[in-house]
């Protein structure tokens, strides 16, 4: 018989994808043999244990522990842990892509290319193929519609200098959330320090999490979030809380949130089969349909009723500047508005 | 037969059977637990003292002048004096108050008020600060809507993310320690000069005035003292309540100089001068306590007599429950109402009912499992092994087992000067690196707790040796039994409701710590209060009041479990 080029294609990628799912098959079997992995995680506290409870259905017998805390916390307890010898942590995953720089120059992460990133924008990949960015969150202002008219209510950056906001404007803080700290890094390049002195002047209640605004803003406790997680906002209004997010034309910080894996991971093939399944299309899907996210796969689909990325104007900062200028952004930041 | 009498005879007794002391068996027991002690308190204090001094390049003063040159470290330090003296002021005033009312007059329901005062004291401050967040958070806290809505004003009533609002919570969970100094005053008090003072003309008022209240000074001061350094080592309500409207404290700034990159070395500098200062004040409490000039106070053969409100009993019974409510009540009701509901804010209506933050703190989270196992197993480990140790140390001191033996109960009382944050800067410094490294696992909480709760235990275990005669040891010791035995088998048992209050304060103290847990837990060695914590700072109002009920519903169980055990009263006082 004599072969045609469309079988012998068809014979190659069966070949192909059949290797494929033999190593599948042997890290799945090595991973259950771990029988855990720890991620080390500031996804919001709802939305990483849903992952992980996902992942615990898919692969029965493999249990994720997830810590869950601010991203600048997620590097402490890392790095405290690292500077007692202790090996605890599997993956590392943060808002805080400084935080990736500042692990690979030490040595820290674990060389890792999941097999779905090869189509990501570049913006969701380290050159050196430590890190790949799991997901996308923007940072925006929301205000509560119930207590701030459509037409009071601020549309851009600079409104929120308006001192008739004074005492109505909530933050979250660079020296907790790495959404924060790219956030002001972002503005700070736009605007200067300028702009958070003015905004200091209005006497912000001030919370740590970047999800903690949406809180804030939905109880009422202070109807405009001068900055926050979109994908948190979006979440709390889907509750049928009364929350309003406004995208500022001006430009949104995009934060992308890298995930590596731990160079001393007491589980590397579960942490390689966590990293695999967070960065498969299913899994980017679920983010973005349950849990409001945008992520870097090309094939994800969104809500209807979010605005999609190419439509507005984004601000990305560079994960070396965010390195080099974090200390510096934590200290500015207390200065200018107290804690 | 007088106490000291007792005592004299006493130490006869364990004397002449002690000697020669060193053919006694148990010896390398007594040795080993006096040694264990040193070194638990030397320790941490000792790395405190050395990071903040020498670094890699040498010796240096720098990290001192520092602290008192860096303006956010000064800044610091004031509303720290400024928080802490206003709680003070605030504690003796509600505190010494209640004291009064529930020991010298015919205030109707004393033993209910005496439980709710001891419930502010179990109810954890960053727990009633987080519950006050809910109440009085200006614009959507309850109370604040509430007020607006009858008044239709425009403004808040009480705005609590401020320093003022800081201080009357932070007071509302010190003043039990008022209480019980006072109260206990004010029971020994006879009322023979009051009775002088009211033939001599003088209203009720006025006897109360210029004849109790000076003769109760030595404890109000006392009281003031120890509320002020309570709050001065608070953690948590600080955190919640002061840094959203950017005041830091003390403790606070501490925290952070822990955020990478660490600088232990100026978090080890900022922790000396609130050691000094805890130091200097208990000293001059103890003076002021130790003096007992009041001859008048102190004996019991004095009568004490109620003194009579009539019908006015009614609005002073109100004021009073309006106090507890306010530590109490409401915070109680809200983290009930907060634990229930989809939306905290909104009214407790069928569709904001919910059950979903108790299945997912119980459930779906794994970091509270984990939490929860690790503070009961980190409560029942400290209480057990802690309970024993101080049953040992005060058994050497009251026995005085051997030459200095009494020095020891200066180690074991030694973390009352000790915040709990330093405590915890001191531990983290010299367990994170070899030869010893606890850093990682609950054992770096275990020292901690079992540091900090020695005083308590301590105490506790004192008190009740000292009230139990030696002879019965001795008989047992005669045919036969070496020390150990005796204590076993005599005289435990005999103390058997001191040891069980001992180990339930203790288990209490070790469940609601947070102020040295925040910079001693791993990622797995989580504890509830922690978790509590770190929810707080994520805005997970539901599942915190969940976790926040789960502790104050163990605390209260441990206490009718101790009453019932025990046998005794011990909402009374706790010494």
């Amino acid at each position: 018989m004599k072969k045609s080029p469309a079988f012998l294609l068809f014979t190659l990628l069966v070949g192909g994808v059949s290797t494929a799912f033999a190593q599948d098959a042997a890290l799945v079997q090595a991973a259950r043999k771990e029988g855990k992995v720890v991620w080390h995680t500031s996804l919001a506290l709802p939305s990483s244990t849903a992952i992980s409870h996902y992942f615990q259905n898919k692969y029965k017998g493999i249990e994720v522990e997830v810590h869950r805390n601010g991203s600048q916390r997620v590097l402490q307890r890392f790095m405290q842990e690292t500077a007692a010898g202790i090996k605890n942590a599997d993956i590392v995953h943060t808002s805080d892509a400084g935080h990736f720089e500042l692990l690979k120059d030490k040595n820290l992460l674990l060389k890792f290319t999941p097999q779905g990133v090869a189509s990501f924008p570049d913006g969701f990949k380290d050159k050196a193929g430590f890190y790949y960015g799991m997901r996308a969150t923007l940072s925006v202002i929301a205000h509560n519609p119930k207590i701030v008219s459509e037409n009071d209510a601020p549309k851009t950056w600079k409104d929120l200098l308006n001192p008739k906001w004074s005492g109505k404007l909530v933050t979250a803080h660079p020296g907790y959330s790495g959404i924060i700290m790219t956030h002001v890094l972002a503005l700070v390049n736009v605007y200067g320090w300028e702009y958070f002195r003015d905004l200091g002047k209005n006497k912000l209640h001030i919370v740590q999490s970047a999800n903690d605004p949406a809180g804030v803003v939905a109880s009422g406790e202070r109807p405009v979030g001068v900055n926050g997680a979109e994908y948190f906002y979006y979440k709390t209004l889907k509750q049928g809380n009364p929350i309003k997010i406004v995208y500022p034309k001006e430009g949104i910080p995009l934060v992308v949130s890298p995930v590596a894996i731990a160079k001393d991971a007491p589980h590397p093939n579960a942490a390689k089969l966590f990293t695999e399944f967070i960065f498969s299309k299913e899994s980017q899907q679920l983010l973005a349909d349950k849990e409001g996210l945008y992520t870097g796969h090309p094939e994800v689909t969104y809500p209807a009723d979010k605005p999609k990325l190419k439509d507005l104007k984004l601000l990305s900062v560079d994960a070396d500047e965010l390195e080099k200028r974090n200390a510096e952004i934590k200290k500015r930041f207390v200065e200018i508005f107290g804690a | 037969m007088p106490a000291s009498q007792t005592e004299t005879i006493g130490k006869i007794g364990t004397r002449s059977w002690s000697t020669p002391w060193l053919k006694d068996p148990t010896l390398p027991v007594w040795i080993g637990v006096t040694v264990f002690l040193v070194f638990l308190m030397l320790f941490p204090l000792g790395s405190i003292f050395r990071a903040s001094l020498w670094d890699e390049t040498g010796f240096s003063l720098g990290r001192y002048l520092e602290v008192f040159t860096n303006a956010a470290f000064l800044k610091a330090i004031w509303n720290t004096v400024v928080i802490s003296f206003w709680v003070g002021v605030i504690s003796v005033v509600i505190g010494a108050l209640l004291a009064w009312l529930v020991t010298r007059t015919d205030l109707p329901w004393k033993k209910p008020i005496r439980a709710l005062v001891m419930a502010s004291f179990v109810t954890p401050p960053f727990l009633g600060a987080f519950a006050w967040t809910l109440l009085a958070g200006p614009n959507a806290g309850t109370l604040n809507k509430l007020y607006r809505s009858i008044t239709g004003s425009e403004d808040a009533l009480f705005n609590v993310f401020t320093m003022p609002g800081l201080i009357f919570v932070m007071a509302l969970y010190s003043f039990p320690y008022v209480f019980s100094m006072v109260a206990n005053v004010c029971e020994l008090i006879s009322s023979d000069l009051e009775d002088a003072a009211e033939i001599l003309g003088a209203n009720k008022w006025q006897t109360a005035w210029t004849v109790t209240m000076p003769l109760a000074l030595p404890a109000l001061i006392g009281g003031f003292i120890l509320a002020f350094l309570h709050s001065l080592s608070l953690f948590g309500a600080p955190a919640i309540l002061g840094l959203p409207a950017g005041i830091h404290t003390v403790t606070t700034q501490i925290w952070a100089l822990f955020q990478y990159p660490p600088r232990l070395d100026m978090a080890a500098a900022f922790s000396v001068p609130l050691l000094l200062a805890t130091m200097v004040l208990i000293a001059v409490q103890k003076k002021i306590l130790g003096r007992r000039g009041f001859s008048t106070v102190g004996g019991k053969g004095g009568q004490k007599r109620l003194i009579r409100f009539g019908w006015g009993r009614v609005p002073v019974l109100l004021l009073v429950l309006g106090v507890v409510s306010l530590s109490v009540f409401l915070p109680y009701w809200i983290l009930l109402k907060a634990a229930l509901s989809t939306a905290w804010a909104m009214p407790l209506t069928w569709d904001n009912f919910t059950l979903k933050n108790f299945s997912f703190a119980f459930f779906e989270y794994g970091d509270t499992q984990r939490a929860i196992f690790n503070t009961f197993k980190l409560g029942i480990l400290t209480a057990t092994i802690g309970t024993l140790l101080a049953t040992l140390i005060a058994y050497i001191t009251n026995r005085n087992l051997f030459r200095g033996a009494r020095y020891l109960s200066f180690f074991a009382l030694a973390p009352l000067v000790i915040p709990g944050i330093v405590l915890a800067v001191g531990l983290f410094i010299a367990y994170t690196r070899p030869p010893l490294v606890l850093y990682g696992t609950i054992w770096i909480l275990f020292v901690a707790y079992l540091t900090k709760e020695m005083p308590i235990g301590f105490s506790q275990a004192e008190s009740t040796f000292k009230s139990i005669h030696p002879e019965l040891e001795d008989a047992s010791r005669i045919i036969g039994a070496n020390r150990l035995i005796s204590l076993k088998d005599v005289t435990a048992p005999l103390a058997r409701s001191g040891l069980i209050a001992a180990w339930s304060f203790i288990f209490i103290g070790v469940i609601r710590e947070l102020s040295a847990s925040i910079l001693l837990f791993a990622p797995a060695s989580k504890v509830v209060s922690v978790v509590i914590f770190d929810l707080k700072e994520e805005g997970q109002v539901g599942v915190i009041s969940v976790l926040g009920i789960l502790l104050l519903v163990v605390s209260f169980a441990v206490i009718l479990a101790m009453q019932w055990f025990a046998g005794r009263d011990v909402v009374a006082t706790r010494e």
